[in-house]
């Protein structure tokens, strides 16, 4: 008898499965879904890595609080179904969750799995999107059970997470609900920003329909500020209660000079005009977009990785993202940045822009960059990039996209009586119930913190619903 | 929602579309605008208000047929619907007793100059219109701003109507005939209107033109209705439509209006060649 047979046999370790992708130099030209999602076999491995923890210190990390185990053992029992109406408690859009959240931040930064040492944290997002995926397409298509209506009406300003999440949690407390939408689609940030190839719009589309069927009103082309203010929707309509996600929709440019070159645009309206407008159509859609053969990306976010990921679809030869500091300090997730560099965009590092020079009819056609260096760390812990002396470029270029971030949209703020506001023009409100200085009236999402992600709307959402629930006596 | 009740044909590549929408109507101001969307693939196109009836709950739009998304209205028969009308939007006109007020309306801004011309009179000003076009059957809305004027002026390019000259010569005659002017209001063409503030520069007179940038959502999430006023970038859907006429950078706008010539003339053609939409109002086809 050998020594290696008197040994038990080591179990062994099953890494992190893998998410399916689309071929990098086939998607970069096309926009349907670059991750594929997990099949049974993949799911069932990937399940099989959670510990069950009886402290489970993921959902700490959830900003909804999925409770993460519990799905996830019924993901290994393969009740599939029962797994997606266990995250459903808690999380009312987990098809969308599942494919645009910054899980490597949050819950799976947290998993145990992960914090041993060297192994990868249990890929709970995949699992997520797996379940309510499967659930979608084989469910039953039954909803949750609703209580008798309790009379009490709460009014939503705006469809994006931060409004759908409140829409779904009040409905099933027996509220009427009815969420108004400034475009002609709902879903916010979701249809307009967030391209086809991350997060297809026919689940948001999905996702709306099925609060529909639960009861949920929607009024689209309707905006609050203008049609109507918040003021008449308390007054006038009684509602009981209003809940403002009117969102972070005001971009900021960075003042220099030939910003109002045509060719240059916003990253909100780039997206929006190849997003929402489907330009990508055009002429069967008929939304316009310049479509660029050299493009700079001002930004290092992940909404410059989708403009410039979103540029190479629409047919440029060059994309080329312009970020002041280095790799390590680009605030988009690392998923993002890795999946526009397989892509083929290029980065150009410790640059900022000084002016965007134009030819005589008005376009940009080149760039002044100032090549920078890391010096001390800042406010932000990051290290402050300071301009190298002299060192001064220039860079040809046909389109411009800034994608440096979103002030608060000030239409709802300005025209609400007695709504504090902040020196940005963000709402005030209680981070934990989302109430404002304002009677009935709650605020979250990214007009009360700034631009953030799909999730801490969805968090800010749930938790504004909770209080209001209370507040209600429900 | 949004259908059209009465449509008709008020000039060469002009019509005017009564459409019900009742709480546009209700909510609108002078000044503010509508951005529609004719079909499931259609932009956003944004257009002045040209007139409302509250207690009929219906708006009036009236369009020249420039691009693929125009002509295709022109196609639009009574009884059917926009797709899309999202509105009111962008700030309403300041109206008060200002004293007299001078409009001037050029070509297709006749129709949003109405509403502000009505509010006016409407305030109690001394309100002098002038109206100008290329050519008489290019005059619009004449009899309409007629009713809500003290005085109306109308000149003609060609002498064909009118006065023969230009708007500018109108307004420059009454300054110099020292006509008491408190405010200009001028709205039309963007050449038309850098020619009026060039006059009305020189006489030192308060001046408000309403602008008509390239627009997506209308709401100021895009920004892609920049325009510089004062040397400062505004937002023409929010900030505006109106702004202080004596800062505008024309230039800039009328380079920004042009950016999508090219993708304009595509979808155009792509129109020509695509039948469809009914020809009754429309008479020679697109």
């Amino acid at each position: 008898m050998s020594d290696q047979e008197a040994k038990p046999a080591k179990k062994p370790k099953v890494p992190r499965q893998k998410m399916p992708e689309q071929n990098p130099i086939e998607r970069a030209h096309n926009f349907y879904e670059v991750a594929l999602g997990y099949d049974n076999d993949l799911a069932l491995l990937e399940a099989s890595r959670c510990l069950q923890c009886k402290k489970p210190s993921c959902m700490k990390g959830c900003p909804v609080e999925v409770d993460i185990p519990d799905f996830v053992a019924m993901v290994k029992a393969g009740d599939l179904i029962g797994a997606s109406w266990k995250i459903k408690e808690k999380n009312s859009l987990p098809r969308i969750a599942g494919r645009v959240c910054p899980q490597e931040s949050q819950c799976e930064s947290k998993c145990v799995v992960g914090a041993k040492g060297k192994n990868e944290p249990c890929a709970i997002g995949r699992l997520e999107r797996y379940v309510a995926d499967y659930a979608a397409i084989h469910g039953d298509g039954k909803l949750p059970e609703l209580p008798k209506p309790t009379g009490l009406k709460v009014g939503i300003v705006g469809s994006g997470p931060a409004g759908l999440t409140m829409a779904g949690a009040l409905i099933k407390k027996g509220v009427a609900v009815t969420v108004f939408e400034a475009l002609h689609e709902l879903g916010g940030v979701l249809v307009y920003g967030i391209p086809e190839f991350r997060l297809p719009k026919a689940i948001v589309r999905a996702e709306v329909e099925e609060l529909r069927r639960m009861g949920v009103e929607f009024k689209t082309n309707w905006v609050i500020g203008r049609i109507e203010t918040v003021d008449d929707l308390l007054e006038k309509r009684k509602f009981d209660g209003v809940f403002i996600g009117s969102g972070a929709g005001a971009p900021l440019f960075l003042r220099i000079p030939g910003e109002n070159l045509n060719g240059v645009y916003s990253a909100n309206e780039f997206l929006t005009r190849a997003n929402l407008m489907k330009a990508y159509m055009f002429p069967e859609a008929d939304t316009p977009v310049a479509k660029g053969r050299r493009v700079v990306v001002f930004g290092g976010g992940n909404v410059a990785m989708d403009a410039a990921r979103t540029s190479l679809r629409l047919g440029a030869q060059e994309v080329t993202i312009v970020y002041r500091r280095t790799m390590a300090e680009l605030p988009a997730r690392a998923e993002e940045v890795h999946h526009a560099e397989e892509e083929g965009v290029k980065f150009e590092l410790l640059s900022a822009p000084l002016e965007i020079i134009g030819n005589e009819t008005g376009w940009a056609v080149g760039l002044k960059l100032q090549k920078m260096q890391l010096g001390e760390p800042d406010a932000s812990g990051r290290r402050r990039p300071e301009a190298i002396p002299g060192a001064i470029y220039e860079k040809e270029c046909d389109t411009v996209i800034v994608a440096i971030g979103n002030a608060a949209n000030p239409l709802v703020p300005t025209t609400t009586k007695n709504l504090e506001t902040n020196k940005w023009g963000n709402i005030v409100a209680d981070p934990e119930t989302g109430k404002t200085t304002k009677d009935r009236v709650w605020a979250g999402g990214d007009i009360v913190t700034g631009a953030a992600t799909v999730i801490l709307a969805m968090g800010a959402g749930r938790k504004a619903a909770l209080s209001m629930i209370d507040t209600f006596k429900l | 929602m949004f259908e059209i009740l009465e449509k008709e044909r008020i000039g060469p590549g002009v019509n005017r579309a009564v459409i019900s929408a009742p709480a546009i109507a209700e909510a609108h101001r002078p000044g503010q605008f509508i951005i529609l969307r004719t079909t499931e693939n259609g932009e956003r196109i944004p257009l002045t208000v040209a007139d409302k009836d509250v207690e009929k709950g219906t708006i009036t739009l009236v369009w020249q047929e420039v691009g693929a998304t125009t002509y295709y209205m022109s196609t639009m028969c009574v009884g059917e619907k926009f797709q899309d009308i999202c509105g009111p939007l962008g700030t309403p006109t300041h109206i008060e007793k200002f004293g007299t007020v001078i409009g001037v309306g050029g070509g297709i801004g006749v129709a949003p100059l109405y509403p502000i011309t009505k509010g006016m009179h409407a305030a109690g000003n001394h309100v002098i219109s002038i109206i100008g076009a290329r050519t008489e059957g290019l005059l619009i809305m004449t009899e309409d701003i007629r009713k809500v004027s003290d005085e109306l002026i109308i000149s003609t390019d060609d002498g064909s109507f009118g006065v023969h000259g230009f708007v500018t010569q109108v307004l420059q005659g009454l300054i110099d005939k020292g006509q008491q002017i408190d405010l200009v209001v001028a709205i039309g063409p963007v050449p038309m209107m850098k020619a009026v503030v060039n006059v009305t520069k020189k006489a030192n007179l308060p001046t408000v033109v309403s602008l008509n940038p390239i627009m997506v959502d209308g709401t100021g999430m895009c920004g892609a209705c920049r325009v510089e006023v004062g040397g400062k970038t505004m937002f023409g859907c929010v900030d505006g439509p109106e702004f202080d006429g004596l800062q505008v950078d024309f230039d800039l706008l009328m380079k920004r209006l042009a950016m999508y010539k090219g993708p304009e003339l595509i979808a155009l053609n792509n129109f020509r060649e695509t039948p469809r939409g009914c020809q009754c109002t429309f008479p020679g086809g697109a």
